[in-house]
């Protein structure tokens, strides 16, 4: 097995996680913090939302890092599954597998549903809801709770922060409550 | 030039989030029907490490590039808006399987669909902006 076949299998949770703790401190080294959603705020003020609310007149340019570092991770994005790819699907549990699968969803190819995320899904009612409302919620509910999970939960609970400690909660209630009560309504639509 | 060793390292958590599937909707849906251990594996180890590394830094140990002494800023005191907040963006992160960092990195992995995930998160922190001063924080 060489180098590439070796880093194109799946890679464990005991490897990822310490991997991001890693990039959390080289942020840190760097003189920066680990957010990714201040991103959403820096490209609403340089498209010019100041106008709108002095929630965006500040100089956007000062998160340029951060700009930076996000097109790092779609070049990433893009080498690991170009490069890296593994042709099996993800390992899941066999009972979500079943689920899955009873919702119309094929769990089998790709790392998301692709007849969900695709631009065919899009122009169905589930797609739309999934893509649009979900992608809105993620953008209000980061900048309400001031930050997402990099920002809250891999910065803010490794500095032992009790606001980071309630927004994860939140973060749970939110995902818990749209996994079991409202997402199988949306998937069966 | 200053920039280049933010491009490597976001290069390095893309390819870190995509094939320790942190990225994966699969990986997300699982996580909150509590069928798997990876997602809680893999925030909980980083956590742990980093919880370790920022004890070091604050003993002064380990310096920033700059030479300077790495500094923390703590979080405001609230109750509201970290609940209500991170509620609204977790009903999103279970819908879209992504939260702000796996949208570009989807993005590359070619889930082009997801560009549209984003704008729609622009416009979700831009509607926060103009609500701001009416919401309860």
């Amino acid at each position: 097995m060489n180098v590439i076949e070796f880093l194109s299998q799946p890679w464990p949770w005991y490897v990822g996680g310490p991997l991001i703790a890693v990039v959390m401190f080289s942020l840190l080294y760097f003189g920066t913090e680990f957010g990714v959603s201040d991103t959403l705020r820096n490209i609403c003020s340089a498209l010019g939302a100041g106008k709108y609310s002095s929630f965006f007149q500040f100089d956007w340019k000062t998160g340029g890092w951060n700009l930076m570092f996000v097109l790092g991770g779609l070049i990433g994005g893009y080498i690991a599954s170009t490069w890296l790819s593994n042709p099996d699907p993800v390992a899941l549990n066999p009972a979500t597998i079943t689920r899955l699968e009873n919702w119309g969803i094929e769990p089998t190819i790709g790392i998301a549903p692709e007849s969900i995320f695709s631009i065919s899904g899009l122009l169905t009612l589930k797609g739309f809801l999934m893509i649009i409302g979900g992608g809105f919620l993620v953008g209000f509910g980061t900048r309400y709770a001031g930050g997402c999970t990099s920002g809250h939960a891999i910065s803010g609970l490794s500095n032992l922060q009790l606001p980071s400690l309630i927004a994860v909660v939140g973060f749970f209630v939110g995902g818990l409550f749209m996994t079991f009560f409202i997402l199988p309504s949306i998937l069966s639509l | 030039m200053k920039y280049i060793k933010f491009i490597l390292l976001g290069i390095f958590f893309g390819i870190v989030g995509t094939k320790s599937e942190f990225v994966s909707w699969f990986r997300i849906h699982e996580m909150f029907r509590f069928e798997s251990f990876h997602m809680f594996g893999i925030i909980g180890s980083a956590v742990i490490l980093g919880a370790i590394l920022i004890l070091i830094i604050k003993k002064g140990s380990i310096k920033g590039l700059d030479g300077e002494q790495i500094s923390f800023k703590n979080k405001d005191k609230s109750f509201t808006r970290y609940f209500a907040g991170g509620t609204i963006f977790g009903l999103g992160w279970a819908l879209t399987g992504a939260c702000p960092g796996p949208i570009y990195i989807l993005i590359g992995n070619g889930y082009i669909v997801f560009i549209l995930v984003w704008l729609s998160a622009l416009l979700g922190t831009f509607v926060y902006g103009l609500l701001r001063e009416k919401l309860p924080h």
